[in-house]
């Protein structure tokens, strides 16, 4: 059937009219429900890889704000002095602030090509547990298809790490996708990230690590590479450009003269 | 009434949309490494399949013919929108595995092709059958190489240990092959076999 032109026209109008109706309406009723989401799996990740609960204790999502109040400390730091700086952590995104040419960097060192990492932000966040000290730091980096996001929890010696979790990735399932695995997470707790000269050393190496070495865990079969941009991404994060001179100043003005391991 | 429970028979095993059409591999093959995630794409599309056949259905004899398919594009890209938003909100841990895959459900020939093809000349209570029942034959597939993926890719059913795996101290050794793409091909390819010895008829003459 041939319709006018004007027909078409105001057709097409009332279908996107309604259906834009639908989509927006959708997305403003449901956006909240959405943040929290966001923001609870976020808050989960960060008690779970500090060690303040654990994934076998059931605990509900609706307890988890609450929990991570209580117990987690969040701060903004300045990565390239290091210092506290005085952005509130509350309102603070720091995936937002990496992109911003204004509140970020351009890195090319081979640390930030081996990681994948190609800008850095100004500030970042860290989070500590308020009972035994432990940071949290949030990490990123290539690995075989996508870039891992994550969270690296170091003691209080800012040395030994407590625990690593990843909550956004796209490698293969069964393969790469096994950083999620408890038990290869596992393995980390009890590495010690630096050497005994300060510089990064904590590594996945291809295969089974040496028993009683302080800084290798062992690679996950068929994820080679995956393993590798693990490696990398913590060393970068934990290294010179990034959380570097955080560790440094807090091993020297709230460890006092006990300096745990390298730093 | 015969029609009306032929509508939502015939697309499980008689005019199945992914084996005997074949149509919708891309997102059988992406989602289905875990019986879960098979589980939550199917009623999505089953979802929203079944809304966009009853929406066009409704404005069928209003639709310019000259401006149809982007007309139904719009409206399955809405429904999906909205059926994304709806996941991330209620089940979001699912959600963000099946990820992208929920956005592709616009593309999926299935739902183009049922609009097309059916709700553009039927009437709105036989289009939400025929959407069912397409939805119900594309979710057959999906559980049966979910199902099989799972288990014998991680020895797990809906994260639940069947097979318990060496790397878990259990005995088995999971098939590396069945958490690829690789993997969904062959599951699908004998499901297209048993579907075929068992009905013949699909078999297309030489």
């Amino acid at each position: 059937m041939e319709r006018s032109t004007n027909y078409i026209l105001v057709f097409a109008t009332a279908v996107c009219f309604v259906c834009s109706i639908f989509v927006s309406g959708a997305a403003v009723a449901l956006k909240d429900k959405q943040d929290l989401n966001k923001k609870v799996d976020m808050q989960k990740k960060v008690l779970l890889v500090a060690g303040v609960i654990s994934g076998s204790d059931g605990v509900e999502d609706s307890e988890i704000p609450r929990i991570f109040e209580e117990r987690i400390d969040a701060r903004v730091i300045n990565l390239k002095t290091g210092e506290e700086s005085k952005t509130d952590p509350s309102t603070f995104d720091q995936l937002k602030a990496s992109k911003d040419p204004a509140t970020s960097i351009a890195v090319s060192s081979s640390g930030a090509m081996a990681a994948g990492v190609k800008r850095i932000p100004n500030e970042a966040i860290v989070y500590i547990s308020k009972k035994d000290q432990r940071l949290i730091f949030p990490i990123e980096g290539k690995g075989l298809w996508s870039t891992l996001y994550g969270f690296l929890a170091v003691k209080s010696d800012l040395n030994t790490v407590e625990g690593i979790i990843f909550y956004q990735h796209g490698e293969t399932p069964g393969l790469g996708g096994e950083i999620e695995n408890p038990r290869w997470t596992g393995l980390w707790p009890g590495k010690q990230i630096f050497d005994a000269k300060g510089m990064t050393a904590i590594k996945v190496i291809k295969g089974q690590a040496k028993a009683g070495d302080p800084h290798e865990i062992d690679g996950l079969s068929g994820a080679t590479i995956t393993g590798r941009g693990v490696s990398h991404l913590v060393q970068y994060w934990m290294g010179d450009e990034c959380f570097g001179p955080y560790l440094k100043s807090r091993s020297t003005t709230k460890m006092g003269m006990n300096i745990g391991g390298a730093r | 009434m015969s029609s009306a429970k032929s509508f939502v028979i015939d697309p499980l095993l008689d005019d199945n949309p992914i084996s005997l059409q074949v149509l919708g591999i891309c997102s059988a093959l992406a989602v289905t490494t875990k019986l879960e995630t098979s589980l939550v794409m199917s009623i999505a599309v089953l979802a929203v399949l079944t809304l966009s056949n009853l929406s066009i259905s409704l404005i069928r004899n209003l639709i310019p013919s000259s401006i149809r398919i982007i007309v139904q594009l719009t409206i399955i890209a809405s429904l999906v929108i909205v059926t994304d938003q709806i996941l991330k909100a209620y089940m979001f841990e699912v959600s963000k595995q099946l990820s992208v895959f929920v956005g592709l459900i616009i593309t999926n020939c299935i739902i183009m092709g049922r609009a097309e093809a059916f709700a553009m000349q039927n009437g709105p209570w036989a289009s939400i059958l025929d959407g069912i029942g397409n939805g119900l034959g594309y979710s057959l597939v999906l559980i049966f190489v979910g199902f099989f993926r799972e288990l014998f890719g991680s020895g797990k059913l809906l994260g639940v240990s069947i097979l318990t795996p060496i790397t878990e101290g259990g005995w088995y050794t999971p098939n590396g092959l069945m958490v690829l793409a690789p993997g969904a091909f062959f599951l699908i390819g004998i499901f297209i076999w048993m579907n075929r010895v068992w009905k013949p008829e699909q078999i297309e003459a030489e």
